[in-house]
């Protein structure tokens, strides 16, 4: 991929996960979300592996966040309600640890980040003939790694029933 | 600076042609749509503008241009704007995967043979379907923007309605794909090019259709039901919804669903056409006439579309999710079961 596009990707990814969270109307939050999945479908096309860009459109983009939207605007919830006592004057303390904590945060971000150093983009004379990878995903997901695969399955299935007990009083 | 290869600007001239050809079928589509309704109801239908009526899409946008554009007060600024140029940017966007033409040279103006197709990926059934599935978005959003009781449940239901057939939708797909074995949409056509024999006297065209003719079934009606048409239009049920989702819509912004509702229909007849009738090849008929005989077959679907707008009348929401769920889906996975066992045993 040439780097700009790269860059692109990136820095829309970025920008569209810092909306996601600085965002007060959920709407827009959902939207952004759906931005940042696409700009990251965007990123994986850069890595040879179409398939895996499309199938995060098709399920993340495109249904996941339908049902994320169809709640939103079920509820209509036109923006985060305030928690209670938000309005208070913040307590001293609060601001000086808080303050502590995302600066070391950000020091610690950065340090990690350095430590990787500039990697420069390297072209993959193989890429092409592993683009065709559906097959490869399929043996890889249903021979080398069916347990896990079926496990996670059930993980899903399990996280579903207790949604609907947790919903329905009486079962 | 860069010389301009020749592959280049034969590549800008399709697209320019195939967007335009998509605008001008939207409006021949309407004049059609017109005309049908007006047979199916004994009447003459449009005839006054131009000879035998054929101007009318024409004044209809020059009406649809000049009319202003109204926004109502309580709806979301952006998101009222994002919502109908999301809903036609998919509509177009989903095309560019779609071959109707064999590799050409036109007549040796090019030195190689170069594909009738605006973007030829070896995922190109997938594109189509997160395309479309994206295309939803802007159907929500029109709902939820414009701030109105009619427009939201017009977008709910569409939502509902496309999450739910979007499934069957998909598994008919997969059936194609378990005897095609590719996800490019180009190899798909190419491999329904010849003709089978049956019983060795009765020629056959190869086309998937007549392998996985449930399939086909399945994927005609639910097709049916992603471009909310009749007799799923829910989304838009005059009696009920004023217009659901662009109720609040005047102008352009109107003008930009009522183009993505006609766009989304030839794209999925586009689809249909090359997964299931052979796409650009007639068998016994020269290949290089391709893009007619696409043209062609695209049209039949279409004439079908209208026809049974115009025949059928409108389903019963809670009849719609039953036949959704509760029919088309679980004959739709049967399907792909006896497809995908029919393939092994054969193979």
């Amino acid at each position: 991929m040439a780097p700009w596009l790269f860059y692109f990707f990136a820095t829309v990814s970025v920008a569209c996960s810092l909306g996601v969270v600085g965002q007060r109307n959920p709407m827009y939050s959902v939207l952004l979300l759906i931005g940042l999945l696409i700009s990251l479908a965007g990123l994986y096309v850069g890595l040879d592996s179409p398939f895996v860009a499309v199938t995060q459109v098709v399920v993340y983009a495109g249904a996941i966040m339908v049902l994320f939207l169809f709640v939103v605007m079920l509820l209509n919830a036109p923006r985060e309600d305030v928690a209670p006592g938000a309005h208070l004057p913040i307590p001293g303390g609060v601001k000086v640890y808080g303050t502590i904590l995302s600066i070391s945060m950000a020091v610690m971000l950065v340090w990690a980040l350095s430590r990787l150093g500039v990697v420069p983009f390297v072209e993959d004379p193989q890429a092409a003939a592993r683009v065709e990878s559906v097959r490869d995903i399929g043996v890889m997901l249903f021979r080398d790694h069916a347990f896990s695969f079926e496990v996670t399955s059930i993980l899903i299935l399990v996280a579903m029933v207790g949604a609907v007990v947790l919903a329905k009083k009486t079962v | 600076m860069p010389t301009i290869s020749p592959s280049l600007v034969f590549q800008l001239t399709l697209i320019a042609v195939v967007f335009f050809s998509l605008q001008i079928s939207a409006a021949v589509l309407v004049y059609f749509e017109r005309k049908i309704s007006g047979w199916a109801q004994q009447r003459v239908g449009p005839n006054r503008v131009g000879p035998l009526g054929l101007l009318q899409p024409l004044a209809d946008i020059v009406k649809l241009i000049f009319k202003e554009e109204l926004r109502p007060k309580a709806a979301d600024k952006w998101l009222f704007y994002l919502a109908p140029v999301l809903s036609a940017t998919t509509a177009f966007a989903a095309f560019a995967v779609i071959p109707f033409g064999p590799p050409t040279t036109f007549f040796g103006l090019l030195e190689k043979p170069v594909p009738l197709q605006v973007a030829d990926i070896n995922v190109a059934v997938l594109v189509v379907f997160a395309i479309t599935s994206m295309g939803v978005y802007g159907i929500v959003l029109a709902g939820w923007a414009s701030n109105s009781k009619y427009s939201l449940l017009g977008g709910l239901r569409s939502a509902a309605q496309m999450i739910s057939y979007e499934l069957a939708y998909g598994i008919a797909l997969a059936s194609v794909l378990v005897i095609a074995n590719t996800l490019s949409l180009r190899e798909i056509v190419d491999q329904q090019s010849g003709v089978w024999w049956l019983f060795d006297v009765i020629p056959v065209p190869a086309w998937y259709v007549f392998l996985a003719p449930i399939g086909f079934f399945i994927f005609f009606i639910a097709g049916i039901a992603e471009t909310n048409r009749a007799p799923f239009d829910f989304p838009e049920a005059e009696q009920e919804l004023v217009a659901g989702y662009h109720t609040e819509y005047s102008s352009m912004s109107f003008a930009l669903f009522f183009l993505a509702e006609y766009v989304n229909m030839v794209v999925v007849c586009g689809v249909t056409v090359s997964l299931f009738l052979g796409g650009f090849y007639m068998p016994g008929l020269p290949d290089w006439l391709g893009p007619v005989w696409f043209i062609g077959k695209l049209a039949v679907l279409l004439f079908f579309y209208i026809w049974m707008r115009w025949t059928l009348p409108r389903y019963r929401y809670d009849q719609l999710m039953d036949f959704g769920w509760k029919r088309l889906l679980p004959l739709s996975i049967i399907n792909l079961l006896v497809t995908a066992a029919g393939v092994l045993y054969w193979s």
